[in-house]
């Protein structure tokens, strides 16, 4: 009985969010303040800094819908939720938008009612083995010793992966990412799976990581992006072509360095000028003004700075492109046309 | 002369020789302490030698330890292989790890200075022997002063909130030769009356002499740590002797209303609570109403420790015998007079180990926080400082830095409990 009526009273109170919801563009412009949901701290993707200030690969997209919607990318309250709240913040509206690097599946879209809006990274499980071991490929980890963190979509991965190719492993499971890294370290275990992109944070604050290499094999799918809530789909349109703005800039050359430039006037490449405002109202459709995605990378750069200046092979994570480089350089980073 | 039938008589006292050399000073010490006996001698042996092997292997991570690095790379390059710790983590983020990232740095000051009011406010209540009780005024105003402090805004705030109370005191007074139960309630409804009408006046005037306002989503590090305990710990004294006597009740509603409230909040575990407080009660307010989150996690915490605090207390009260509360009783004082002179007294006094036990374990509990993303200190080492590209991968200073501030708190607060145990000692061993 009980139980029915806490049911009950979060469904009410899930559609009066919903409900409440449905004009989140008016919310965030008369608060003057995006609120974003972003990780509590994640090497690259997002963390304060010395002062307090905001950076990372995510907080770049939650910029970007700042600059866009309220021409100021500082115009942004910064959430940070960790894996338990963070879809509990979406839905009950605390947040506008929750960029954390969180997968897009199934159930996240459909039973959680989210709306993912795109991919801003195309992640995948990947292993770490010590280069002293000689491995060169995670089909020669028979019998291998495996970290792995429990309760996560990891793990089944990993059991799936070795059932597949029809080699053993014994896991040594550990709690949290700090954790493996001691474990792995300690040789308490072979090699060390999660992501890959997590992988090369790891092996970044190590002493000697040109002592591990990362295998080529990536056992999984893990498309991360940011999402909104059902229901209002004038505000998941606009998060969604902002990231596209930023995808499609790089493609088409468009940087923070000469946007200035390419937006003073027509150019001759009709695209740009939609981009840019500067030919027809792509603007106006979405009830944004025509300099919107000018705005955007002018504060941020295009998806290929972000990318460089916080996860790149320049700073200490040392990511490469790989299948997050334009479709256009062999990658699968693909945004629908700005038409 | 008499003298000359002895031989030999001395005429002056021989000096006072020193004990043997084995039977004195640090020798003596040693052979009582360390050699009595052969195996004794041989634990003494093993124990120097670990401890001179921890000694040892941890010195150079200290005396090599590097206090101005801009990253851990940079520090791993001035330590060029040598073993040694790299503090540069802990002079670079001092302030992070102590007021929070989003703490404006020019306002450090005040949560500072309200952490030194502190003591002038808890010492006349700690050390009620040694400081006038003229004091206590400015410790009731204390929380008034340090909450404007800490949170900023206009001042009229603080001072509605202070005569609310006031206001609330003196219907209890006025009240309580009636009921002291319905005065409790009389007073409450007026401060609570007094607060709401008050919101009308403080809500347009919100810059009358206002210092700079900072929201409870900017605190942090071990500020938020030290204010939960000492918020909670402070207000679960009182709720816990209430539960505590509410339990012990003849009258049956009270008596179950506190049965059921300990029962329950002992039968969940706090960091359940402390989600409830974040998630579930996002759901139940109307979206864009922002219920404070420390507020929140003050009221489920103070829940929790009001709680045990009650059985501690109960433990004392069923510690007193029967014969307390019938010369209690035989000397014709009412319930509160008894319990305020003779009972709680006795009671509480065998209490304080058990209360200082729950205290202790409740401010480390604190640290729980960093789970509902608050920055506590340990949030704040988890979150955004492990998660720096330039500190990723520095553990055992930052952790070493957040226990070495709870030992030094928790150490002076056991420490104040044995002291305080010791003057209120009245059987005479």
């Amino acid at each position: 009985m009980k139980k029915t009526v806490f049911l009950g009273a979060l469904t009410v109170a899930g559609v009066a969010a919903g409900a409440s919801a449905a004009a989140t563009l008016d919310d965030v412009k008369a608060r003057g303040k995006l609120n974003c949901g972003v990780t509590t701290g994640l090497v690259g993707f997002a963390a304060p800094d010395a002062n307090g200030v905001w950076e990372g690969f995510d907080v770049a997209v939650c910029r970007a819908v700042a600059a866009a919607v309220l021409s100021d990318a500082n115009a942004v309250e910064f959430v940070p939720t960790t894996g338990k709240t963070r879809f509990t913040a979406l839905a009950s509206g605390e947040i506008d938008m929750l960029a954390r690097n969180t997968t897009w599946t199934f159930s996240r879209d459909t039973d959680l009612k989210f709306d993912f809006i795109g991919v801003n990274y195309y992640d995948g499980q990947g292993f770490m083995v010590p280069k002293a071991l000689g491995v060169s490929s995670a089909k020669e980890l028979d019998g291998a010793t495996v970290c792995i963190q429990t309760g996560t979509t990891t793990e089944l991965n990993l059991a799936d992966f070795f059932r597949k190719n029809n080699i053993s492993y014994e896991p040594v499971p550990v709690e949290t990412n700090a954790e493996g890294q001691q474990q792995y370290l300690a040789g308490a275990c072979d090699t060390y799976t999660t992501d890959a992109s997590g992988l090369a944070s790891t092996r970044a604050a190590f002493e000697n990581p040109t002592e591990h290499v990362i295998l080529p094999e990536i056992i999984s799918k893990e498309p991360l992006g940011p999402l909104v809530r059902h229901g209002d789909n004038e505000w998941g349109d606009i998060v969604r072509w902002t990231l596209n703005a930023l995808i499609s800039a790089e493609e088409l050359g468009v940087t923070s360095a000469n946007v200035e430039e390419l937006a003073s006037g027509a150019t001759d490449s009709p695209e740009v000028n939609r981009l840019l405002g500067t030919e027809g109202n792509l603007g106006e459709m979405i009830g944004l003004d025509a300099t919107w995605a000018k705005r955007a990378l002018a504060a941020v750069g295009n998806y290929g700075e972000v990318f460089e200046k916080n996860i790149g092979e320049k700073t200490p994570i040392g990511l490469a492109r790989g299948l997050n480089a334009q479709w256009t350089d062999g990658g699968i980073l693909y945004s629908p046309p700005f038409r | 002369m008499v003298q000359e039938h002895f031989a030999f008589v001395r005429s002056t006292m021989l000096p006072e020789a020193p004990p043997p050399a084995a039977e004195r000073g640090v020798v003596k010490w040693l052979r009582e302490n360390l050699f009595s006996s052969a195996a004794n001698t041989l634990l003494t042996v093993v124990s120097l030698y670990v401890v001179l092997q921890i000694a040892s292997s941890a010195a150079p991570w200290f005396l090599n330890g590097v206090w101005d690095s801009p990253s851990l790379t940079a520090c791993r390059d001035i330590l060029d292989g040598k073993m040694g710790g790299c503090f540069a983590v802990l002079s670079e983020r001092w302030n992070q790890l102590l007021f929070g990232f989003k703490y404006p740095s020019e306002l450090y000051w005040r949560p500072g200075l309200a952490f030194v009011l502190l003591f002038i406010a808890g010492a006349p209540l700690l050390f009620y022997k040694i400081f006038p009780s003229k004091m206590l005024i400015f410790t009731g105003l204390y929380p008034f002063i340090a909450y404007w402090l800490i949170w900023g805004g206009s001042v009229l705030v603080p001072v509605f909130a202070l005569l609310g109370v006031l206001l609330g005191a003196f219907v209890y007074k006025r009240t309580v030769g009636a009921s002291a139960g319905m005065a409790v309630i009389a007073g409450f409804v007026a401060a609570l009356i007094f607060w709401m009408l008050s919101g009308f006046i403080t809500g347009p005037m919100e810059n009358v002499l206002a210092i700079e306002p900072v929201p409870s989503r900017d605190m942090g590090g071990f500020m938020i740590n030290l204010m939960l305990g000492v918020v909670c710990v402070s207000l679960s004294v009182p709720f816990g002797i209430a539960l505590a006597l509410g339990r012990q009740s003849s009258m049956p509603i009270i008596k179950w209303i506190c049965v059921v409230f300990i029962e329950f909040i002992r039968g969940v575990p706090l960091i359940t609570l402390l989600f409830v407080a974040n998630v579930v009660l996002a759901y139940f307010l109307p979206p864009g109403t922002s219920f404070d989150l420390i507020l929140r996690v003050i009221i489920m915490i103070t829940m929790f420790a009001s709680a045990y605090i009650a059985e501690v207390i109960r433990g004392g009260l069923a510690a007193l015998p029967r014969g307390q509360y019938e010369a209690a009783d035989s000397l014709g004082l009412d319930y509160a007079q008894a319990m305020q002179l003779i009972i709680l007294p006795q009671a509480l006094k065998i209490s304080i180990p058990g209360i200082v036990n729950v205290a202790v374990g409740l401010f480390k509990d604190t640290t729980l926080v960093s789970v509902i993303s608050m920055f506590d200190i340990v949030g704040m080492i988890r979150g955004p400082i492990l998660a720096s590209s330039e500190w990723n991968g520095v553990y055992w200073e930052l952790f070493g830095f957040a226990a070495l501030l709870f030992f030094i708190t928790c150490y002076g607060i056991s420490q104040y409990s044995q002291w305080l145990e010791r003057q209120l000692q009245t059987d005479h061993r």
